[in-house]
This record gives structure tokens, C-alpha cells and sequence, in this order.
């Protein structure tokens, strides 16, 4: 089963290079993430050693470049009619799903793995915390596949890659959305803390926080680890439902 | 002779619409049967039922004894099929993408590498095996999706129009492989070519709005024209039974 489901993270993982695509996002990523952390987010002017900056753009930018990642996983099969040939091969629905989510989440931490030179640079600059930075790159993947997930889910639905893309930014957008300050500040004064707790606990911000600061908690794990479970099973069923129509 | 592919009152409903209604078919082995009608009458979805792609409303279809709403998995292992436009990946080489129809497919290492030799051979594929889908004529993109539909050497093989856009060559060659083929398998083909059902066919089934109007061997079909017609019996026939409910408009 597991052979089965790296058969075809195989193939999509190497479909990313087969067009300009990967070198296109790649490029872009590296250069955006440079931009946010040396110039907006003043790696250096700040004289610490860690990457704070770096980590702190990075929701921003999967907003925009994740959802270019995941659009064409199920949007292209349908538009080339390949879906049919997937389909009809032995593969289970869920081998398809999980495959085609591995190889896209595997894409981009090869765009994480790219920024290595920031982390050796402040390496050989001063002396930082190698656990929280470990920690933020861990909460920068889980953000890129809960993302993902969201997104292929999305893909499942359309035939076009731009209705996938535009929807999957909205719903990411929301995702993050309610650990906003301006959102949290609005819920601050009147509503029962309960319920601003509730809100936090939904946003993928706050849980991504909590990693980049250097705090690994279960809870924090579990929210991104369900995020991508709960989005991949909704995928599946809606391959499923597609099928029923 | 044993019997290969069966649907059971096979029903598809689109929304408000009934694209097929009850189609009732069994194939043996040894038998190739052409699956004609106008377009919109129901045969790509019949097909697309018999594969699983798509879910009957109602009834059920069967390969080589296996119910494939109950156990796709297993039923899928026995068919091979080129769905309708013969798609494929762009950006893939032929060669790449044999060999990932038979990773799927469960084949390995020498064994892995000799099924895509083999099914490059079957249909001429040698030329163009580095290439990519997307710069491959119409002609050799159909050869491989028939290429990977042969891969496995099923014993059932289902083929949404396999040679609609070859040249009278490429038609020629594919349906001495299809004729070969047929002989130990049970094929279903559809078409929208009659010299076709001639052709390669043991075995032509008419459908017209979702429904069975025919079914019979070529020469069964070419008697229910009148002596009167003497060229292209077939297509008179064709005629007759898909448009005699609409006061003759399209004759």
C-alpha cells in the first residue's frame, strides 16, 4: 500500500520539474523570503542571532505560492482527461490522494531546504538557538502541507487551475484569519474568553507561532496533523462523489 | 467460451437526464464487439460503467467475475482501457509513462522493463519513445494509450474509439492488433466507423438514446437491409434503427 502510494507521489513529484513551474516558484520563494527577512524584517539590523524574521513571513507567502503548488493536483487530471486513466488504474482512492499530497508537501520542503544558507549564515554570524530554529522549520512544513491538503481538496472539485487557486487562497486566508491581532482584539473586549480562545485554537497562525518561538506542544502538532488528515479524507470523498455524478 | 464482461441492466441518470437506460450485455471470450451509435447515445458512459469510472444509478456490471462497484480493485487488474481522446500526461515520454502504467499496474525490475518493450513493439512505438504526449501526433498519442492498455495483458479490453484520428495505415495496423487481440480476450470497442464493425467485429451492438436497438454479428446486421440498397448496407441500417423515432429528420 505504501509502494502503491509512492508510485504516484512519484510521478507528480517529478511532473513539478517536467515544467517551468518548479524553478518558477522556487525562484520566486527564495527571493520573497530573502526580501521579507533582510529587508522587511531586518535580519541583520536587529543583531540577534535567530530567524524570527525569517519565520514570520513565511504564512504570507504560502497564502499565495501553496496554493500554486496544489491547484493543478487534481484541476489538470481532470482537464487532460487523465483523471480517467487514474482512475481506472488499481490504485485505491486513497493511495491517489496521500501520493498526490506527499509529492506536492515533498516539493515544497525541497523550497524549505533551499533557504538552508539563511540558517548557516546566522550560524556563522552569532550563536543561535538551532532547537527553535529546528522548531520553525518544522512549523513552516506543517503550515505548507495543512495548506496543501486544504488545497488539494479544492482541486478535486473544478476542472480550472485558476478557480482551484483563487478559492484555495480564500481558504487559507481563513485559516489564518482568526488568529489575527485585529480580529483577536475585536473578539477582546466583549466576547467570553472562551470563545476567543476557541477562535485562536482554529487559526493555523497562533499554532504556528507557538513553533516558531521554539515551543513544541502536542497540542500544536495535533492541530496541523488533523488540519491535513480532515483534508485529505474530504478530498477522497470528493474524488468519490465526482465519480457518483 | 467463457463469458468476460457482463452488465446487468445497466442505468445512468445525469441529473435530469437518462443517458442510459438498461443495457443488458454479456462478452465472451473470443469476441470483439463494436459498440456503435450517434454521439450522445450512451456508449462512452456504458464504458465508463464497465470500468468503474463512472457509478451506475442502478443495475451492475461484472469483469471476469467481479463485481466492479464491489471490488474495483480487483476488477481493474482484469481490464485494460484507453478512455475516449486517448489522454495521457504532457509533459511524460512514452517511455516514462509505460513504465509508470506498469509500476501501477504491479510490475518490477526486468519484468517491469520487458512489459514496456513489449508494448512500445505491439504498436510501433519504437520512433517516438523519447518523446514527449504533448509533441506526438494524434495517430501514435492513440497507440499509446492503446500501448498502455495492452501492458498488462488483461483478458479484457475496453477501448473508446482506438482508432479515431490514424491514417488509413495506422487503422489498418491497429486493427490486425485489435483482431489478434480479440481472440483470446473479450474486446469492446466503440466506434463510429461501420467499415470498422466489418472489419474487425464478430459482434456489433447498436445504442440510441441509452437504449440496446441491436444486437447481432455484422452479418446479422447487414440482412435487415433491403436487397434494393447495395452500397454501404451497414450504414443504412445504422440509419434505420437510431432515427426511426425522430420522423426521419437525420436520414
Amino acid at each position: 500500500m505504501i509502494h502503491r502510494t509512492l508510485i504516484i507521489a512519484r510521478r507528480e513529484f517529478l511532473a513539478y520539474f517536467a515544467t517551468p513551474l518548479a524553478a518558477v516558484f522556487l525562484v520566486i520563494f527564495l527571493f520573497l523570503a530573502g526580501l521579507f527577512t533582510f529587508n522587511i524584517g531586518g535580519l541583520y539590523e536587529r543583531g540577534q542571532a535567530d530567524l524570527r524574521p525569517f519565520f514570520q513571513y513565511h504564512p504570507w507567502l504560502f497564502l499565495f505560492l501553496v496554493p500554486a503548488v496544489s491547484m493543478r493536483l487534481w484541476a489538470e487530471e481532470r482537464r487532460t482527461g487523465t483523471i480517467e486513466l487514474i482512475t481506472t488504474l488499481p490504485f485505491r482512492l486513497g493511495e491517489l490522494v496521500v501520493g498526490k499530497f506527499l509529492a506536492a508537501w515533498g516539493f515544497t520542503l525541497v523550497a524549505l531546504a533551499l533557504t538552508a544558507p539563511t540558517w548557516i549564515t546566522v550560524n556563522w554570524l552569532g550563536e543561535p538557538d538551532n532547537g527553535v530554529i529546528l522548531s520553525g522549520y518544522l512549523g513552516s512544513a506543517l503550515m505548507a502541507g495543512s495548506f496543501l491538503a486544504v488545497g488539494a481538496c479544492i482541486s478535486g472539485f473544478s476542472k480550472s487551475q485558476v478557480i482551484a487557486f483563487v478559492s484555495c487562497v480564500v481558504a487559507c486566508f481563513l485559516l489564518l484569519l482568526t488568529g489575527f491581532p485585529a480580529v483577536q482584539d475585536f473578539f477582546n473586549g466583549w466576547a467570553p474568553r472562551a470563545v476567543v480562545e476557541a477562535l485562536a485554537s482554529m487559526s493555523a497562525l497562533i499554532h504556528f507561532e507557538a513553533l516558531v518561538r521554539g515551543v513544541v506542544d502536542l497540542r500544536d502538532l495535533l492541530f496541523f496533523v488533523s488540519v491535513i488528515v480532515a483534508f485529505l479524507f474530504m478530498n477522497a470523498l470528493v474524488i468519490d462523489w465526482k465519480k457518483a455524478l | 467460451m467463457s463469458l468476460l464482461v457482463e452488465t446487468r441492466d445497466l442505468h445512468k441518470r445525469f441529473g435530469g437526464i437518462h443517458a442510459v437506460r438498461g443495457v443488458s450485455l454479456k462478452v465472451h471470450r473470443g469476441e470483439v464487439l463494436g459498440f456503435l451509435g450517434p454521439n450522445g447515445a450512451g456508449k462512452t458512459t456504458t464504458m465508463r460503467m464497465i470500468t468503474g469510472f463512472l457509478e451506475a444509478t442502478e443495475g451492475s456490471a461484472w469483469v471476469d467475475g467481479v463485481n466492479v462497484a464491489l471490488d474495483p480493485l480487483r476488477a481493474k487488474t482484469r481490464m485494460g482501457y484507453l478512455p475516449e481522446g486517448a489522454p495521457c500526461y504532457p509533459d511524460m515520454r512514452v517511455e516514462e509513462f509505460l513504465a509508470f502504467i506498469a509500476r501501477a499496474r504491479g510490475f518490477r525490475g526486468a519484468d517491469l522493463q520487458a512489459r514496456v518493450e513489449r508494448s512500445i513493439e505491439a504498436v510501433n512505438l519504437t520512433l517516438v519513445r523519447k518523446q514527449t504526449f504533448e509533441t506526438l501526433s494524434k495517430g501514435y498519442r492513440r497507440r499509446t494509450g492503446i500501448a498502455q492498455a495492452l501492458l498488462h495483458d488483461p483478458p479484457v479490453l475496453i477501448m473508446d474509439e482506438p482508432t479515431d484520428g490514424l491514417d488509413p495505415n495506422q487503422k489498418f495496423e491497429v486493427r490486425a492488433l485489435i483482431r489478434r487481440l480479440g481472440k483470446e480476450r473479450a474486446v469492446i470497442l466503440s466506434t463510429h466507423l461501420l467499415e470498422e464493425v466489418e472489419a474487425v467485429c464478430t459482434r456489433a451492438v447498436i445504442i440510441n438514446r441509452g437504449v440496446v436497438v441491436f444486437d447481432g454479428t455484422p452479418t446479422a446486421m447487414d440482412a435487415l437491409a433491403p436487397a434494393s440498397v447495395k452500397v454501404n448496407r451497414l450504414d443504412h441500417v445504422f440509419r434505420q434503427l437510431t432515427t426511426s423515432d425522430e420522423s426521419g429528420g437525420r436520414a
